[in-house]
């Protein structure tokens, strides 16, 4: 447990000693709130469909967390750059602990970056409806953060270095976040299209997060985290294994 | 009471077409200081990943401290300590954080924790820097920082992979010192390498040479020089395994090293 906590600790340390991290990583959702919540409002507003503020923002906080997510996940690949992987790979710790402090500390963090834009989103004019919600709110937050910070650290486990980078954010991350519903309704689209957005988990977590925030879900709160927690624990597996068989 | 608490046996590694270690046996005895020493590039850190649990064998036998990395991979990993050729410590923790981020993952107890990190840190000199990011920290002091928190775990055996790699005199004196206090006050076994052969020469008990992944002898410095006839350790090297200069190629992450973003 002491293992566990240590992993979790150190990476809620560094997260908070890099001030310019914190403040960078708000630029992002402030930009896609103001662009495409004003740009877009109008339309939809016209279109009959209310405020796009409110079907946006638990959006926008989702994607920003995915990112945070995965990028604590990848963070893997500096510590075995600077060497701190090896200083962890020959404690007498389990494989499965080590993965497990890893991606704690990485959804902790991850959290904190959906709460701070979350408070963004108030400040440009979003209202959730129920804020005895809030708690199913932050479950659903560290679901999604627990399942793409897992993601995340398994990529990191297989990549020598930050070459594939650019990659993973055009043909993982994009397509991830574009396709999951938060940023417009599912309900519309083509066939094929549609069957991608089904087996994409991030779809549940958006849906769980807005069904939370203002009580508009596709699918039922049960279904969406069955799917989170089965996901998780399944890359749980898959990471010790990972991890195992890490080269540093 | 085991004799030898390190132990290898027909010891073979290759990675896609090349063999880095092929067949290699040797032992360290408890207490000894051994220095393992080679060419670039002649299988010394591929065999100490072996020895510490970091890469698998592909065929032969380990034993250290009388366990095998097949079955006892935490017993072994809680037998040793460990500097490694590059540095390993987190630049955005201090001193301290480093030191008791180590101790938390060996489950070393608070009480003992508490008095342990201030004993090393104050042996190491670095006692009035324990709350400065280790990012402030010059190469030498990260490398005195490594050596703490490696005797940190009391481990048996002290792994030393080119430890004084960029040291300047002063530095490294003091480094060999408290190896040689603590090997003497606790009977602790070092394992190390080095490319300064008056080092290995000033510290070692044994030596083992090993090049093309072949440990070509192995014994005492005096032995060594009377084999080769020489003058010096750096002699006997240079004999035993030529004087072409060998290339390491670069690999990824020395690419990376230069381009960390801050």
């Amino acid at each position: 447990m002491k293992a566990i906590y240590i992993l979790w600790l150190r990476q809620i340390k560094k997260y908070f000693r890099s001030r310019s991290r914190i403040i960078g990583s708000m630029a992002q959702p402030l930009l896609f709130l103001v662009a495409f919540g004003y740009g877009f409002g109008s339309v939809y507003e016209k279109a009959g469909e209310g405020s796009y503020i409110q079907y946006l923002a638990p959006g926008i906080i989702t994607m920003s967390m995915v990112m945070t997510a995965i990028f604590s996940g990848i963070d893997v690949i500096w510590d075995r750059k600077f060497g701190f992987l090896k200083e962890t790979m020959v404690a007498p710790v389990s494989r499965w602990k080590i993965f497990l402090g890893k991606i704690l500390g990485g959804s902790t963090v991850a959290t904190i970056q959906g709460l701070i834009v979350f408070g963004l989103t108030l400040v440009v004019g979003f209202k959730p409806i129920n804020w005895w919600m809030m708690p199913i709110a932050l479950m659903f937050s560290l679901l999604i953060n627990l399942l793409f910070t897992a993601l995340g650290t398994m990529i990191a486990s297989k990549l020598e270095d930050m070459q594939g980078f650019q990659l993973i954010m055009n043909f993982l991350i994009m397509p991830i976040v574009f396709l999951s519903g938060a940023f417009f309704s599912l309900d519309g689209l083509p066939k094929g299209i549609k069957f991608i957005t089904k087996i994409n988990p991030l779809t549940y977590g958006v849906d769980g997060l807005r069904g939370a925030l203002i009580g508009i879900n596709s699918f039922s709160f049960w279904n969406d985290a069955g799917i989170l927690i089965l996901l998780s624990v399944i890359f749980l597996a898959l990471g010790t294994y990972f991890f195992e068989k890490i080269k540093v | 009471m085991i004799e030898n608490i390190i132990e290898v046996k027909n010891l073979v590694k290759s990675f896609k077409n090349f063999k880095a270690v092929d067949d290699i046996s040797f032992s360290v005895k408890k207490g000894e200081i051994f220095a393992f020493l080679g060419p670039n590039g002649a299988g010394k850190s591929t065999t100490i990943k072996m020895l510490t649990t970091l890469l698998e064998a592909d065929s032969g036998t380990i034993k250290v401290n009388g366990f095998s990395p097949e079955k006892d991979k935490d017993n072994i990993r809680k037998s040793f300590g460990i500097v490694f050729q590059d540095p390993s410590v987190d630049e955005d923790l201090t001193a301290w954080e480093n030191m008791e981020f180590h101790a938390l993952l060996y489950g070393i107890p608070k009480k003992e924790r508490l008095v342990k990190i201030k004993e090393l840190l104050e042996f190491v000199e670095l006692w009035d820097r324990r709350n400065d990011l280790v990012s402030k920290f010059s190469g030498g002091m990260r490398r005195r920082l490594e050596i703490a928190r490696g005797l940190l775990h009391h481990p048996k055996i002290l792994f030393l992979d080119e430890p004084t790699l960029g040291l300047d005199p002063q530095t490294k004196n003091h480094m060999w010192n408290y190896i040689r206090e603590i090997n003497k006050k606790e009977g602790m076994t070092v394992f190390f390498t080095t490319h300064y052969m008056d080092e290995a020469e000033k510290m070692a008990q044994k030596v083992a040479i090993i090049d093309h992944g072949k440990i070509i002898t192995q014994g005492t410095v005096e032995s060594l020089k009377r084999e080769t006839k020489s003058k010096s350790l750096e002699e006997a090297f240079l004999v035993l395994t030529g004087d072409v200069i060998r290339n390491e190629e670069a690999t990824p992450t020395d690419f990376m090293r230069n381009r960390r973003p801050r």
